[in-house]
């Protein structure tokens, strides 16, 4: 019988536990995190600041998930040691456990630069619940916070602070917030709308030193101008590292995260990596690179799940995409958006007095990349369109118009997809 | 699973399936009284049109559903045992990870009252999908393929 342990909780966790109790009813499922919590919606720690969920709405399945699927939880407990010879994991506390099969699957760890004041009371990383309430905690004697970086992470901790009243200074070294996932025009529409909400916006710039109190809490930030902000709360949000530390020792192959094949397999024998950990197959780059979001971390996990539990899945690869909503403002990034090298091709609509851009990056009449910002209702089609490689030249011009849909496709295209029983997504 | 296929050569563009659609989403289920409800019922399906081609699509309840597995809220589920894909209300909180990777382009933005996806269920109070049931050209049609 197998005897398969996972280290960590989020969702290729959970997606490896659904994947292996399709297969596998029998064997013993183990799951170790070294958070107290049953597996709970980590992008949901903005909303939780808000007030709009609380602890129960944040769970990621129902309780009574892991009772249902047979699986031991070990909650509130680190991992620290892999042990591939012995195959036996240890635990912070002493215990060890042993596996048949073992999935590393324990996300990422906030990126800490070095700088001067980092380690003073009111610095915070935005990233688990225990985050979160501590942020919440201390915002009731705060002004004003000033994040570090533009991205993601730290553009939702701005707004759910923003919601409870405090003062917000973003501060991001691009000329641009969302860097990675926007472009330059795509951006101004988001920034315009922060700005507008109260929420102000330092492009160009980055926090060379973070000043404390005699009590060793945060007052002021100095930009690397000198230009001094006085505030009482730093969230770092400058991006995450895989969290792979435990492995020190174990052999398995590790770059940037832990590098894994097609099965999610590392290079070690029975164990195995997904998810924002991990260093999966990127089919647009067409090598292994991190893309730590959400639906690849599912879709990892459950190829992984698959395979640990016997059966054969391949990991078709993954691309960077993301999705946001800002007062109003949704917008969705896939694929390569801003692409460095000459050669591609790319089609713009932009109406910046209704705040819509859109933006597709082609090379030999494939889609690479996309942006929405303002109207994102179709964007799902471009995503499969991108995932498939489609030749897309009968029909390009059509892609960013309102009237874009399976409508705009061949008709042989339109039907294959629309008409045959095995609705299959790409 | 049985599901909704529309046959394009012999819609007529007319949209009666995005009404009753509508209408059976409301609180009231009635047609007259839907309309003044608020919030404004709203259909889940796209009736596509260029020319003078037409036809209506819906969710295709897929065998694995990105939208499933793109769901940070777990709000977005397909049901093992009738394969419906339904996005529960209460959960969802629009972050609209499912609208960018549905190939279909199928699930729609609710920002009216609170922000949700909304998307076809199947229609589970009604033994045919009312599209299908009031589609006065049987351009859609329910079944297993």
């Amino acid at each position: 019988m197998e005897n398969y342990v996972i280290i960590g909780n989020s969702v290729a966790a959970i997606a490896a536990i659904e994947a292996i109790r399709k297969k596998d009813k029998e064997g013993s499922i183990t799951v170790v995190s070294d958070e107290p919590y049953l597996a709970y919606s980590r992008p949901l720690i903005s909303y939780y600041i808000e007030g709009k969920v609380d602890e129960d709405r944040m769970l990621y399945r129902p309780r009574g998930f892991y009772e249902k699927k047979n699986v031991k939880t070990i909650l509130g407990e680190k991992a620290v040691k892999v042990d591939s010879k012995t195959k036996k994991i240890s635990l912070k506390n002493g215990q060890e456990i042993s596996y048949t099969k073992l999935l590393v699957a324990t996300g990422g760890l906030p990126f800490f630069p070095p700088m001067k004041g980092i380690e003073s009371d009111g610095v915070f990383v935005f990233r688990t619940l225990d985050d979160a309430k501590k942020i919440l905690e201390y915002s009731e004697n705060t002004k004003r916070a000033v994040m570090i970086g533009g991205g993601f992470i730290s553009l939702k901790a701005a707004h759910a602070l923003r919601e409870l009243g405090l003062e917000i200074t973003v501060v991001e070294l691009l000329d641009r917030i969302m860097g990675i996932a926007l472009d330059n025009q795509g951006a101004e529409i988001v920034e315009k709308r922060l700005e507008e909400n109260g929420i102000e916006i330092l492009t160009k710039h980055t926090v060379s030193e973070i000043v404390s109190n005699k009590r060793g809490k945060v007052e002021a930030v100095i930009l690397d101008d000198g230009k001094r902000i006085d505030c009482e709360m730093v969230i770092v949000a400058v991006g995450v590292r895989p969290n792979f530390k435990l492995l020190d020792g174990s052999g398995v192959k590790t770059n940037r995260g832990i590098v894994v094949n097609d099965k999610m397999e590392t290079n070690v024998s029975n164990i195995y990596a997904a998810g924002d950990v991990a260093e999966a197959y990127d089919f647009l780059y067409k090598e292994n690179r991190l893309n730590p979001i959400w639906p690849n971390a599912y879709e990892q996990g459950f190829v992984a799940g698959t395979n640990m539990a016997g059966g054969s899945r391949k990991y078709p690869g993954g691309m960077g995409m993301n999705s946001v909503e800002f007062y109003g403002i949704p917008s969705i990034s896939m694929g390569i958006t801003s692409p460095e090298e000459e050669g591609y091709e790319v089609l713009i609509k932009h109406l910046p007095d209704k705040n819509i851009y859109k933006k597709l990056v082609l090379k030999d009449n494939v889609i690479i990349g996309a942006i929405f910002v303002g109207d994102i209702d179709r964007a799902g089609i471009v995503n499969g369109l991108i995932k498939e490689q489609a030749v897309v030249r009968d029909y390009k011009a059509d892609i960013l118009e309102d009237s874009f849909g399976f409508v705009s496709f061949p008709i042989d295209v339109r039907k294959e997809k629309l008409t045959k029983s095995k609705s299959k997504a790409s | 699973m049985k599901r909704i296929y529309a046959k394009e050569e012999v819609c007529i563009g007319c949209k009666l399936c995005e009404i009753h659609c509508a209408v059976e989403h409301s609180k009231s289920k009635n047609i007259r009284k839907a309309f003044k409800e608020y919030p404004k019922p709203k259909e889940r399906l796209i009736v596509e049109y260029k020319g003078h081609i037409s036809f209506a699509l819906q969710c295709r309840h897929c065998e694995e559903s990105p939208c499933v597995a793109a769901c940070m809220t777990g709000a977005m589920q397909k049901d093992e045992e009738t394969g419906v894909v339904t996005n529960d209300q209460n959960k969802c909180i629009g972050c609209w990870m499912c609208i960018m990777v549905c190939p279909y382009g199928a699930i729609k933005r609710n920002e009216e009252e609170k922000r949700v996806a909304i998307k076809c269920d199947m229609c589970p109070d009604s033994e045919t999908p009312v599209c299908v049931a009031f589609c006065p050209n049987e351009a859609l049609i329910y079944e297993e393929r």
